[in-house]
């Protein structure tokens, strides 16, 4: 392909907590490693339960206020909804080989992306280093993370 | 379109992927590292030939997951090895065509 300039790094944002919020932005800094580009990851606010120890491994999708489920929102908020939902996503994931988000987060560490959780966030939810896994390098502020994305492009997700 | 490693003519793809990785020999491998910058040790070695055996039985290449999985070389040391993407460097120097899939 002949593209103008290639990308050479990217700083990428995770922000929400679901399943579906979290996935992409992992699957892009893996696949931007993969490519030979530097890659960050920026976890903030609801994005935390990424890298939260407890949490982690209970990452659901959302089936309320969801349109693209296509089940009616009523149906969605039934109890066992989001986790059959998940289950049959995570079912799904697995036979494409997408790991599991936890140990994804541990492969993305190891290709030598750098993690990290956002300082705000952090404080917010009265977190400590000892919440997160351990591939977490840090606990950053804004400023901080500006500094590691410098030269590389930015991903809001 | 065809290119002249280890003075045989090969068909590559424009990324540099064989076409034919039945034109692949060992010689091969070693030149395409070296214009790459890399000496190849027995643990380039390890990946590449699991790379083609899987290929063999599978009719692609396997992902990092998988190569870290079964190659007997960590994602880790994979990253260490092949510093621009083991998955596409290694399926490259193996001889074999660039692996798809967004993993």
């Amino acid at each position: 392909m002949n593209s103008p300039e290639k990308i050479t790094k990217v700083s990428i944002i995770i922000s929400k907590g679901s399943l579906e919020g979290i996935y992409p932005g992992l699957i892009m800094a893996n696949g931007a490693r993969a490519e030979g580009m530097d890659a960050n990851l920026f976890f903030t606010f609801f994005g935390l339960d990424a890298i939260h120890r407890n949490r982690v491994d209970h990452i659901k999708v959302a089936t309320v206020g969801n349109p693209a489920m296509h089940i009616p929102t009523l149906m969605g908020a039934l109890p066992g909804m989001s986790a059959l939902a998940t289950h049959m996503m995570n079912k799904k994931m697995e036979t494409l080989d997408i790991p599991p988000i936890h140990e994804f987060i541990e492969m993305i560490a190891d290709t030598g992306a750098g993690l990290y959780a956002c300082k705000a966030s952090v404080d917010m939810f009265g977190l400590a280093p000892d919440d997160f896994v351990p591939q977490v390098k840090d606990i950053i502020t804004v400023g901080d993370f500006y500094d590691l994305a410098a030269g590389g492009q930015i991903i809001f997700t | 379109m065809t290119n002249t490693i280890g003075g045989v003519e090969v068909r590559l793809d424009p990324e540099g992927f064989f076409e034919d990785p039945s034109q692949w020999t060992r010689e091969m491998a070693i030149e395409m590292a070296t214009a790459d910058g890399l000496e190849l040790t027995d643990r380039h070695w390890q990946v590449i030939e699991f790379m083609r055996r899987e290929f063999a039985e599978k009719g692609t290449g396997p992902t990092v997951r998988v190569l870290g999985k079964a190659s007997g070389v960590s994602i880790k040391e994979l990253y260490q090895l092949f510093p621009k993407g083991p998955a596409k460097t290694a399926a490259r120097f193996a001889g074999i065509p660039k692996p798809k899939g967004c993993i």
